[in-house]
């Protein structure tokens, strides 16, 4: 569940170098949105595509307003235009659909599964059955997408190298919007299932911060490093508060996962599956 | 015209490495302390000093403190705010725990605590820079704000968490009213700024402005990276652990680890981004900025509120007030990059020529 986060800042820090500070927002955005649209009367396979229009235009929108006149402006600009960002999307959202807390029900239950708690002793839960499996269709369709399509392969060049891309020809503006495009339905596939699992509320946004230790676990580049870095923070967040938690008082799933991955980094800089960084003066 | 160096000469190498070398602004510098130290204190109401004078200078030295690091030096931090909570939790610790120590030592004594704890956290920094950086000091953030939550010693067993920060009193003069907090926190500012400034013409800033940079480069004209990391980290969590307490002490007076929260992180990485990074003008100029625009705009709400009767509920008020926020700092990011210290250095060369601009 991490991962699916932890996917979407992969994705578009891949392709523009831009660190998205606002994907959490965006992941509000999509779930607060469709929420909004089932109680105004949508059905839900209604207001899935509807949502998804949304969130694609939300991205172009981005791309065009925000991003594109900060061209070449250094990385931090970015990164702190991408948090204001993140403050207008989560002002948006209220404005428009209010703060409550609601509940969104996907039609899965969230219980043990009782077949397979016979068979193996472990509660497995059918929607996390689901989760797991979106997640995995997410990611392959994703990584197909980035080696074998043209747009794919035009992204990993944008991503290398802004300026020797366009010496090729390759649009890239029309790229950023196609990455931003898919970091909204991105936001759009994990706002539904975290929404289903904790309630739409607001701290959906938090979720976006955990994805930082999972993305510096994986490595800020890597697609696979997204989903293994997911699954050990996942785990060992949890672990630690039923193992390590009692001892000192509990509440310490809140800061494990970036301790672990600070510890991790001093091991291996560029994070597990990160590219390895070549510094020359 | 009016601001024309034409005619200063040096004569001295004291008069060439002067602080602030143009006569002008010798004059323009002398008449804004005179404001901020006089004129002020007997003009301003009560509100004025405890809703904005005191909060802007105070989150300018956090800023500040902030500056050195990620301005200067290039490290870039998002746990500021948790080294503002080890200086205002350490000094009233220090207050409470050490009979008679005077309040200014206990300040300083923060400062040190959250200079210290700045060093265990920039360690990092040694391996680790950019985002992966701004990522570990997020580490800082949350641990350091659950650590004073949990551990009951750091808040007298306080069962709510809360502390209450004691009375300023210096030589037997106690510092209670807004007027005298706005004072001793002015005083405290300037001359930290003044420290600042010093310390960042120097030959410290300059092994941090190399090692911002180039740190490799910097390694190989003979700079250690090691001492200059760990040295702005140690000086910045200082400035933050001093703006911490006194935004305990002189500001909010009863706290909760909870106030240092991750919005605070980054609201002071905003004045600095706003105000113009690697600049000490700046860190005043953004806090200025980022403490009066949301009183500003609930002002505006309210007085629209009022005259064309739209009747905005209080959430959508404040919702609006953070998307207005937000659109601000994007605005502010795409038109002028380099913050407002720029935009005060263009008119300064403007200035130069005016009236005759021929």
């Amino acid at each position: 569940m991490y991962s699916l986060v932890a996917l979407g800042f992969v994705l578009i820090y891949k392709a523009s170098g831009v660190f998205n500070f606002a994907q959490g927002s965006l992941v509000f955005f999509a779930a607060l949105t469709f929420v909004g649209l089932l109680e105004h009367g949508f059905n839900f396979w209604l207001a899935l595509p509807a949502t998804l229009v949304v969130m694609i235009v939300l991205g172009l929108a981005i791309e065009r307003v925000v991003l594109r006149p900060l061209v070449n402006q250094p990385q931090i600009s970015l990164f702190m235009a991408t948090i204001g960002l993140s403050f207008f999307l989560e002002g948006l959202a209220q404005i428009l659909w209010g703060a409550n807390v609601r509940g969104l029900d996907l039609g899965l239950q969230d219980e043990p599964l009782q077949s397979i708690a016979d068979a193996t002793g472990i509660n497995v839960s059918k929607f996390d059955l689901v989760a797991a499996a979106i997640a995995a269709a997410l990611v392959v369709s994703l990584a197909l997408f980035f080696s074998h399509t043209r747009i794919g392969r035009a992204l990993r060049a944008v991503a290398d190298d802004h300026q020797a891309a366009l010496a090729v020809g390759i649009p890239l503006q029309q790229i950023w919007a196609i990455v931003w495009a898919v970091a909204g339905f991105v936001a759009l596939v994990t706002g539904l299932l975290w929404g289903a699992r904790n309630g739409v509320q607001f701290a959906l946004t938090f979720v976006a911060l955990k994805a930082l230790p999972v993305l510096i676990l994986g490595g800020f580049e890597s697609v696979p490093g997204a989903i293994v870095g997911g699954l050990i923070i996942g785990a060992s967040e949890k672990l630690a508060e039923v193992y390590l938690g009692p001892f000192v008082g509990g509440g310490i799933e809140g800061w494990f996962p970036y301790v672990l991955a600070l510890l991790f980094l001093l091991v291996r800089p560029e994070g597990l599956f990160g590219e390895k960084i070549i510094r020359r003066v | 015209m009016l601001y024309r160096e034409a005619g200063q000469f040096k004569t001295s190498y004291a008069a060439d490495s002067a602080i602030v070398p143009i006569r002008q602004d010798r004059i323009g510098l002398a008449l804004i302390l005179a404001i901020a130290f006089i004129v002020v204190p007997l003009a301003a109401s009560p509100y004025l000093f405890s809703a904005i004078l005191i909060p802007c200078l105070i989150l300018s030295l956090a800023a500040l403190g902030l500056n050195i690091l990620t301005g200067y030096a290039g490290q870039l931090s998002l746990g500021a705010a948790a080294f503002m909570a080890v200086g205002a939790f350490a000094s009233y610790n220090f207050v409470l725990r050490i009979p008679g120590i005077p309040v200014l030592l206990a300040f300083a004594g923060g400062g040190l605590m959250a200079a210290a704890v700045g060093i265990v956290f920039g360690l990092p920094s040694l391996r680790i820079r950019g985002f992966y950086l701004a990522v570990a000091t997020l580490a800082a953030q949350f641990f350091i704000i659950w650590c004073l939550t949990k551990v009951g010693w750091f808040t007298n067993y306080n069962s709510s968490g809360v502390i209450t920060a004691q009375h300023i009193e210096i030589a037997g003069f106690t510092f209670d009213t807004p007027r005298t907090k706005y004072l001793l926190v002015l005083a405290i500012v300037v001359l930290m700024a003044l420290a600042a400034k010093n310390m960042t013409r120097g030959n410290v800033g300059r092994q941090w402005m190399a090692v911002r940079d180039m740190d490799v480069a910097a390694e190989v004209i003979g700079i250690r990276p090691m001492r200059a990391k760990l040295l702005a980290f140690a000086v910045s969590s200082f400035y933050c652990g001093v703006a911490g307490a006194l935004y305990a002490y002189a500001y909010l007076g009863t706290v909760e680890p909870e106030a240092y929260n991750l919005d605070l992180s980054l609201r002071i990485l905003f004045m600095i981004i706003i105000g113009g990074v690697g600049t000490i003008l700046g860190a005043f100029l953004g806090s200025a900025f980022i403490v009066i625009l949301p009183i500003a705009l609930n002002m505006l709400v309210g007085f629209l509120d009022n005259t064309l009767h739209l009747n905005v509920a209080s959430s959508v008020a404040s919702n609006l007030e953070l998307m207005v926020f937000g659109g601000l700092i994007i605005f502010f990011l795409i038109v002028e990059p380099h913050g407002l210290a720029r935009l005060w250095q263009i008119t300064k060369e403007k200035l130069r020529l005016w009236p005759f601009p021929h």
